[in-house]
């Protein structure tokens, strides 16, 4: 069955919806009430953000967009040192999406949810002229459980970890367009074993941030920018898979560029570096994680390369394509 | 040798400054990639010739494209390496953005697929390239003609290196040696520089693009630069023939003929372009017509950096009003370029401690 | 100028072969080279433009040895 216009008239089909797909996937006491916004406790300092997923292809091997939208929100608020709790749930739908698609997404959502220990508490429907595309809005607010964490907090002598393998959402989702066949799968995960980890084993982390859109270097741009000191980064330590990097030989692009959805790095003083290291590799989703680079005196990015050499790492100006030269 | 040895000897070269130019984008980029310069002697200077087809293609190619991508039912293939090049008022994504049906492809032979699939769509592919490209091109049109394919036109801008090197071995006398292509090389075959190598009496060394085989050929050009010799050595011997891909250049021979054409921030150069031949005339989207002269932005030292006369830290404009955002020359325009590469790599290599 | 990447050649239908690159299966056209089952092409723009060894490190290590006999003639060499 395909959704029209009528399901977001706000009358029966708008009710069926939520019934019928919203509801069964994410019922929980909150979201059962129905009521015009979530009233829920927390404790202490409070993160709060949101996010919004446009991502073309809706499915692709590893996710969809729906666990990217419970991820990519539930990651921010794990960067900032807290526990994920609630999320809420916007979709913009185009007349023409199959229900089932949508049934997919939600079904996805409430895994993904559950994987994280949050709860989707309120959510809202739009149905728009087109054809059967979706986009997805998710908010979330966490308990911060330790504070201090920032962008800006890298300090000279820090160790750089990254949690695993470069560049796989991104190669997931070009292979998908470009219809070049691989194992490639999209990384797109919870970050949150990883943060309570981190957490519970009393690092003094300085920094975290999520490597999504902009890839590494964009991550460390900012981190370098923001915390006014410069990063160096060591090419034989950073992790790239075979496959990925024989797509970016294929396509013409850099691993370093390209977007994950479920890698982060972390920054701590170097004297926590090998802890902070086990406790990543220990966690779901870190058992790739190495001990990239380190913080300098200075500003930029620079990388040294495997022949050791020297390259400076700026920011992608504009979209990664591929390119034939 | 051990690779350790070639970095030593390159790094403590203090003998007179020696000028060496590559033609290819991709061994530009490589260089910033391997941080080679990082790692020989500031006497040595790599520069960066015309190797991106993209930035040699003039303005009007570009308004050409997105004045059709936005036609009702025409829809522009093309290599992601077209999207951010400006035209004379937009590029290709800000014409996607308006509704232009612009699609990126990696390979021509999508290009097939695509057209045989939606038959009510006109189909125009943005053919630009070098030697490398172009009998891929000739390959594409074989198959259209056997498929009877009617709906999908080359606009071309294919470009060719060897007349570009000879002009630039004709007006540069500053440049002591070549880095020559290495992909380029696999189609035309060493052979193709040795009328170079011998009437300027500089040596031409055919390269591959990792790290170790770029410091390799610069090596050898430097020992030639120091016993005076001026040879063609052919470093990629593993991809690289005396004559080159024969078939491809049969090919290339049957479809194309050679004409004059415009670069870009250098102007007419002679015979530095592939045209399709007459009788192709039916697959030709219309690619003899962008044959004007165009004036360079004010300030924009492009010309000097494609001739190798200067660096692309030393124009005015660079990094301050021309960015990879807002290109303002040629150079900028594409990642490929000389100015777009030093900006995404270089500028922070000068002032770094330098430790093995 | 120009990406290519070497790939090993799988499986051919008349002008195409499967080519794997580092486990990336694409689909490439042929008809420039004479490709065997097993062989490695040197890949651009989905088109082989040669028939090459494969062995980056081989080469280099030939490259680099080929280096040292260039060094040995260096005195008086001259053209």
């Amino acid at each position: 069955m395909k959704i029209d216009m009528s399901y977001g008239s706000g009358g029966k089909q708008t009710g069926d919806l939520i019934n019928r797909v919203f509801l069964k996937h994410f019922h929980n006491k909150t979201l059962n009430r129905l009521e015009d916004a979530a009233v829920v406790s927390l404790e202490g300092k409070i993160a709060y953000t949101t996010d919004s997923f446009v991502v073309n292809p809706l499915f692709f091997r590893g996710g969809n967009i729906g666990k990217l939208a419970v991820c990519g929100t539930v990651n921010d608020l794990s960067m900032m040192g807290a526990i994920p709790r609630y999320l809420t749930a916007g979709f913009i739908i185009e007349e023409g999406t199959e229900l089932e698609t949508i049934d997919k997404i939600a079904h996805t959502m409430a895994l993904a949810a559950k994987e994280a220990g949050v709860k989707i508490v309120a959510g809202d429907t739009k149905v728009v002229e087109g054809n059967g595309g979706v986009y997805i809005n998710t908010s979330g607010i966490g308990e911060v459980k330790k504070g201090g964490i920032s962008i800006s907090g890298c300090k000279p002598g820090d160790a750089v970890i990254l949690s695993g393998n470069l560049g796989e959402h991104h190669a997931a989702i070009l292979s998908h367009r470009m219809g070049i066949e691989n194992q490639i799968s999209s990384d797109c995960a919870p970050l949150t074993s990883i943060v309570q980890n981190l957490l519970d084993s009393k690092i003094r982390v300085h920094c975290m941030r999520d490597v999504t859109r902009g890839g590494l270097a964009t991550v460390l741009n900012e981190a370098a920018d923001q915390s006014s000191c410069r990063i160096e980064i060591w090419e034989e330590d950073l992790p790239v898979s075979k496959e990925v990097k024989g797509l970016c030989g294929i396509l013409g692009l850099d691993p370093l560029y390209m977007a994950n959805e479920g890698k982060m790095i972390v920054v701590v003083p170097d004297n926590q570096a090998q802890k902070a290291l086990k406790a990543v590799q220990c966690s779901k989703y870190g058992a790739n994680a190495r001990i990239i680079g380190t913080i300098r005196e200075g500003d930029g990015v620079v990388m040294k390369t495997r022949l050791k050499g020297l390259r400076s790492i700026d920011l992608l100006y504009g979209e990664g394509l591929p390119r034939i030269c | 040798m051990k690779i350790q040895e070639v970095i030593d000897e390159l790094k403590t070269y203090d003998g007179k400054p020696v000028k060496i130019m590559e033609v290819c984008g991709t061994h530009t980029s490589s260089i910033f990639k391997n941080g080679i310069r990082s790692m020989i002697s500031p006497s040595i200077q790599l520069i960066s010739g015309p190797g991106c087809p993209v930035c040699v293609t003039p303005a009007s190619y570009i308004d050409r494209l997105t004045d059709f991508s936005l036609k009702k039912d025409h829809c522009v293939l093309t290599f992601g390496d077209m999207m951010k090049v400006k035209g004379s008022s937009m590029s290709l994504t800000e014409a996607k953005a308006i509704g232009g049906n612009i699609k990126v492809l990696y390979s021509p032979f999508m290009a097939l697929k695509e057209a045989q699939e939606h038959e009510n769509i006109q189909y125009l592919f943005a053919a630009v390239g070098f030697e490398t490209t172009a009998p891929i091109y000739a390959l594409m049109l074989n198959e259209m003609q056997q498929k009877k394919i009617t709906n999908l036109k080359l606009f071309t801008s294919i470009k060719t290196i060897v007349p570009a090197l000879s002009y630039i071995c004709e007006k540069e006398k500053n440049i002591d040696a070549f880095l020559s292509p290495g992909h380029v090389s696999v189609i035309t075959g060493a052979e193709s520089y040795r009328e170079l190598a011998e009437t300027y009496r500089k040596p031409f060394v055919i390269a591959g693009f990792e790290g170790e085989q770029i410091l390799a050929a610069v090596y050898e050009i430097m020992h030639q630069l120091k016993s005076g010799q001026y040879k063609v050595k052919n470093m990629y011997a593993g991809a690289v023939k005396e004559k080159g891909n024969e078939k491809a250049r049969a090919l290339l021979q049957q479809y194309f003929e050679q004409r004059d054409d415009f670069w870009r921030g250098i102007g007419i150069i002679k015979n530095s372009a592939l045209k399709l031949k007459k009788e192709y005339e039916i697959y030709d989207g219309g690619s003899c017509i962008h044959e004007e002269r165009e004036e360079m932005p004010e300030g924009c030292k492009c010309t000097d950096i494609i001739l190798g006369r200067k660096t692309p830290g030393e124009c005015p404009l660079f990094k301050t009003v021309c960015t990879p955002l807002h290109a303002v020359g040629p150079c900028m325009v594409s990642s490929e370029g000389a100015c777009g590469i030093w900006y995404q790599y270089s500028g922070k290599e000068s002032y770094i401690d330098y430790e093995n | 100028m120009c990406v290519a990447i070497p790939g090993k050649v799988l499986d051919i239908r008349e002008s195409y072969a499967s080519v794997n690159v580092m486990d990336n299966m694409i689909d490439v056209n042929i008809k420039l080279v004479d490709a065997q089952i097993g062989d490695y092409v040197l890949i651009h723009a989905g088109c082989a433009i040669e028939v090459i060894n494969g062995d980056t490190a081989h080469d280099i290590l030939s490259l680099l040895s080929e280096l040292q006999e260039v060094r040995y003639e260096d005195s008086g060499s001259d053209r």
